[in-house]
């Protein structure tokens, strides 16, 4: 798709710069005229939202950077410091924390997107790697920066996250302790999170490049997932989607805004406002709302080694997800039976998130006792979280390589253009399965 | 002392593992309604005021406010804020206020330390020199520093209120021990002080007596001092402690709103207008 290009050096200037830096051409090639599929639904833009927040934290971030203090007798201070006395340090400080959780829900809006339309399958799993690649740096710098404030979830929360290496046989402890420099979470952990949590996302922002390089090859999937046939599928990206893009972010952004200026701390947990204690151990240690599904995975295990392992395994299942799909259809528009499973997975991880949230014993419906089974009662969030991650598991390792071979999809139009056309006034997500049956 | 963090890690990581006695109950605060709630609250000027009055004549005797400086007081958006000075450092009446209180600083001549009455560029003093020296005046506990107070706990200001005036006399078949307070609004696990019939109350025992008393303070705009009074205008106080930005925040988020809805209303013509033409 990315075919030939189709810039012409107008001036003297840029046919002598082209000539030895075709930078000019490759901004044409891949942000203006880059053949796009004119269906993309608002969905797509979620994209370009997610490149807007990782500028937005970056360049918070090093403003941030210039305040905070990392050693642990004065970065709790130093960043009421911000809030207190830089000026407007508060809206930086806002914004960066809060566009974690916005980053965090883009990412996530992005990738069940992804699943539904099937777009990580031939040919964009390097693409799809890519992106899981991103989502592992994403959450690794975010655990980092709610470490740095140096309050009583940041600290415990790291105690919790780094001493989960400690459950590795033999290596684990000196592992972790190589990881703490030292023999406790304390002032050389922060330090070194507080320099990786300034790496990772310039690595990020690495992998976003190849991530959008792997995307200009093969070029966009799109709503039907049926491939580009024709020039008349696809629209030049400047100004058709920059326009689209730009008002999803802009909507975007108003959501955003709503936290950072109205509930700054609604995404928070009260505790992270009191400064760190190693004595003190607040009763729910919980981390932030967009790791609460693994977290959850982790608790479902009494045996701490296949906790860990569930957990990551959760995350690598994501990685080979390409080869566990037999589909031949790439969009769940035109698989019914795969979308009643794909709801019940998305339900699936809003309730894992859930149980993450809940201590594991308490009760899921109050009131209620219901019987023993095994070590925990039935009525409890590991009960829950178990059969959760149990449905989470099996949606990839199960029922998507069976479904592929033996449901029935519904016919898949010929081409982008064929639904399109017949319905002008096209078309919220899944709303056009097979348009030519209802005729 | 890296030993006992790690060993207290390692028992919080255990306790993590398994929450067996989950018992902690704490009644829920009473909700009031504050000025400064909602996306155009600001704070009444005047009953934060009283809260700082409050906080400097009872809470002030054990609670430090570390990240306070006088000069917060008379800054924009602060209980003492005069248009005139728009540095607050020569506010007058800040001036006054913080020459009230002797800090602790070093006689640049001799090198002895010294007192001396504060300026607005202090900080607040705190009551004891250290923990140590606090917990020896406490029976043991700790008064927390009272800076982020109405963040660092669920409920903030409503928290705060609820507790400082929700002290009751322990309920029959409680054994309260000597230096330790029933006060329902305060988590905890009653279940091992408790010998009477049914379930034991919800709250717990904290090592604060009740601070405040019907006339305790004398308010200077004469507004009566019933513990209710001075619990709401303390909470307050301590509102706009945690976070003395609060109304700039919201007054810059109404700006940035109507750019942002302005910004998507033309987006979205423009969209309109440049896709009319193609089928999608």
């Amino acid at each position: 798709m990315s075919g030939h290009s189709t810039y012409e050096p107008k001036t003297g200037f840029e046919r002598w710069l082209d000539m030895r830096l075709p930078i000019v051409r490759f901004t044409s090639d891949h942000l203006m005229a880059f053949p796009t599929p004119k269906n993309l639904n608002y969905w797509w833009t979620f994209g370009a939202i997610l490149a807007v927040m990782l500028g937005m934290q970056i360049v918070t971030g090093i403003v941030l950077a210039m305040h905070y203090v990392p050693h642990v007798d004065y970065a709790f201070n130093s960043v009421q410091r911000i809030m207190r006395d830089v000026n407007y340090g508060w809206l930086i400080r806002d914004l960066h924390a809060n566009g974690a959780s916005m980053f965090f829900l883009a990412v996530y809006i992005h990738i069940f997107r992804n699943l539904y339309y099937g777009s990580y399958k031939a040919p964009r799993e390097v693409l799809w790697i890519l992106g899981c690649v991103i989502y592992l740096l994403m959450m690794a710098t975010a655990f980092f920066g709610y470490v740095l404030p140096w309050g009583q979830m940041s600290f415990h929360g790291a105690v919790v996250i780094t001493n989960l290496i400690g459950a590795l046989p033999v290596v684990g402890h000196s592992i972790t302790t190589w990881l703490w420099g030292g023999f406790a979470v304390d002032n050389p952990t922060l330090n070194r999170f507080f320099s990786l949590h300034y790496l990772l996302p310039f690595m990020i922002a690495g992998v976003v490049g190849l991530h959008i390089w792997a995307l200009h090859v093969p070029g966009n999937n799109n709503p039907t997932g049926v491939n580009v046939s024709s020039p008349e599928d696809t629209v030049a990206f400047h100004p058709y989607y920059t326009v689209k893009d730009g008002f999803g972010i802009s909507v975007f952004l108003i959501l955003y805004a709503v936290f950072v200026f109205y509930m700054p701390d609604a995404l928070g947990d009260a505790a992270n406002y009191v400064p760190a204690n190693p004595l003190v151990t607040p009763q729910h240690i919980v981390p932030e709302w967009y790791l609460l599904p693994f977290y959850a995975i982790l608790r479902a295990v009494p045996n701490k080694l296949m906790g860990v392992i569930l957990m990551f395994g959760a995350i690598a299942t994501l990685f080979v997800l390409p080869w566990l799909d037999t589909s031949k259809v790439r969009s769940m528009r035109y698989r019914p039976t795969a979308r009643l499973y794909y709801a019940i997975f998305f339900l699936t991880c809003i309730v894992l998130g859930f149980c993450g949230a809940h201590p594991p014993d308490d009760a899921v419906i109050p009131a209620i006792s219901g019987p023993q089974l095994l070590d925990a009662n039935l009525n409890s969030f590991v009960w829950l979280s178990r059969i959760a991650a149990l449905y989470y598991f099996a949606y990839f390792w199960v029922i998507t390589p069976i479904l592929g071979l033996t449901e029935t999809p519904l016919p898949v139009p010929a081409s982008i253009s064929a639904p399109v056309l017949s319905h002008p006034a096209s078309a919220p997500t899944g709303a056009v399965a097979s348009p030519e049956k209802r005729g | 002392m890296l030993r006992k963090a790690f060993a207290f890690a390692a028992l919080g990581l255990a306790l993590l593992a398994a929450p067996a006695s989950a018992a902690t109950t704490q009644e829920e605060p009473r909700s009031l309604a504050w000025s400064f709630d909602g996306p155009f609250g600001k704070f009444d000027k005047e009953q934060v005021q009283r809260g700082y009055k409050v906080y400097r004549e009872v809470c002030s005797a054990c609670h430090s406010m570390n990240l306070m400086y006088f000069r917060n007081l008379g800054q924009k958006g602060g209980p003492f804020y005069d248009p005139k000075y728009d540095n607050p450092n020569n506010n007058p009446y800040v001036k006054s206020l913080a020459k009230d209180i002797q800090v602790k600083d070093i006689d640049t001549d001799t090198g002895d330390q010294i007192s001396r009455p504060a300026t607005p560029a202090d900080k607040f003093a705190a009551p004891f020199a250290n923990e140590y020296a606090a917990r020896a005046s406490n029976g043991g506990a700790l008064p927390p520093d009272l800076s982020v107070m109405a963040k660092a706990r669920e409920g903030g200001p409503d928290y705060i209120y609820s507790l400082l005036s929700g002290f009751r006399n322990p309920p029959a078949g409680l054994t309260v021990p000597a230096g330790k307070y029933y006060n329902p609004y305060y988590p905890g696990d009653l279940t091992s002080a408790w010998h009477g019939k049914g379930p034991p109350p919800e709250g717990g025992l904290i090592s604060m007596p009740p601070p405040l008393a019907d006339g305790k303070v004398t308010f200077d705009d004469g507004k009566p001092s019933t513990v209710k009074e001075e619990a709401m205008d303390v909470a307050a106080f301590l509102a706009w402690a945690a976070e003395p930005k609060m109304e700039e925040r919201k007054a810059f988020g109404f700006g940035a709103m109507i750019y942002l809805l302005i910004f998507s209303v033309l987006l979205w013509f423009s969209y309109k207008r440049i896709w009319r033409n193609v089928a999608h």
